[in-house]
């Protein structure tokens, strides 16, 4: 175990290397439901507005 | 088969189907990359000369292929909305540029861990790393020409056009190792008839290719869905998404 964590001497490029990929893929994930999310609650905001204008007049 | 096409086009529809997709892109898109690494790290025999240190390959090659793969999607889908005025190949232009800056950047840094051990240095001004940092920078250029607009219709036309322009760059990265002699090593699976790499090392890495290509597609449909919603505002079947959305939330 300690052998393959050792990577043959490129410890410290290769697992740098895998961590950052699977940083990528999280941020990505994270940041579209954050944009969908966002998108839907300041475009729900807009209709309410929208509409109690609408009212008032 | 035409219905099915315009049906497929038409926001509401594309709205719900990119909804119901993402789950059967993203798990799928989990197990490959799991086993892709798993067949990387573990399984593929080490390298005669580079030893260990080649399984940078796994990510590196997947990342680096997202990052040209992802921008042809975008100023394709750009160049659709702006010759047919297709509000939904905007909202799928749009989308791409994140996630594509983000795979550009995973290339050019798992490259550079890549490039320490086995060059002697982390960066060189050499045709293929530079032509990548000029793909982040299109990216770069392309989402705050976006933001510099307020008015949407306007932000998806003027970034058309840079994306569009941009595009020229993606063969200079694909045929940098071949025209120039540069640093970064050749082509090793794209020869398709004699690929230079054996059966063990290589299946990996398509499985992980193939991987990252569904797990695009799934965070694409999902912002995709965003731009769609936006560009849709005025259209009943958003606004009755948006109010049936206030109800789920306000109920949950």
């Amino acid at each position: 175990m300690s052998e393959f964590l050792a990577m043959g001497g490129y410890a410290k490029y290769v697992w740098p290397a895998f961590g950052i990929t699977a940083i990528v893929l999280v941020i990505n994930l994270l940041a579209a439901r954050r944009q969908l999310r966002q998108t839907r609650e300041r475009l729900q905001l807009r209709l309410v507005r929208q509409s109690g204008r609408k009212v008032n007049i | 088969m035409w219905t099915w096409f315009f049906q497929l086009a038409s926001p509401p529809h594309f709205y719900r189907m990119a909804g119901s997709l993402v789950p059967w892109l993203l798990w799928p898109a989990l197990l490959l990359i799991l086993i892709g690494s798993w067949g990387g790290l573990v399984l593929a025999p080490a390298d005669y000369q580079q030893g260990e240190g080649y399984r940078i390959i796994y990510v590196h090659v997947p990342s680096s292929y997202l990052s040209m793969m992802v921008y042809v999607t975008m100023a394709v889908a750009a160049g659709i909305g702006l010759i047919w005025r297709i509000k939904l190949a905007h909202a799928v232009a749009a989308s791409c540029a994140p996630v594509g800056a983000t795979f550009t950047a995973a290339a050019l840094i798992t490259g550079m861990l890549w490039g320490k051990p086995m060059w002697g240095t982390y960066w060189q001004w050499e045709p293929r790393l530079t032509s990548e940092l000029i793909l982040l920078f299109l990216y770069f250029g392309y989402m705050s020409l976006r933001s510099a607009f307020n008015d949407l219709n306007q932000s998806d036309r003027a970034s058309a056009v840079l994306a569009l322009a941009g595009v020229v760059n993606v063969p200079i990265i694909h045929f940098s190792v071949v025209w120039w002699a540069g640093l970064h090593q050749g082509p090793s699976i794209s020869k398709i008839d004699a690929p230079s790499i054996a059966f063990e090392m290589l299946w990996p890495l398509l499985v992980m290719i193939l991987g990252f290509t569904l797990f695009f597609l799934g965070v694409l449909a999902m912002r995709v869905r965003g731009e769609v919603l936006e560009r849709e505002f005025h259209a009943r079947w958003a606004q009755d998404v948006l109010r049936g959305a206030n109800r789920v939330e306000a109920a949950g």
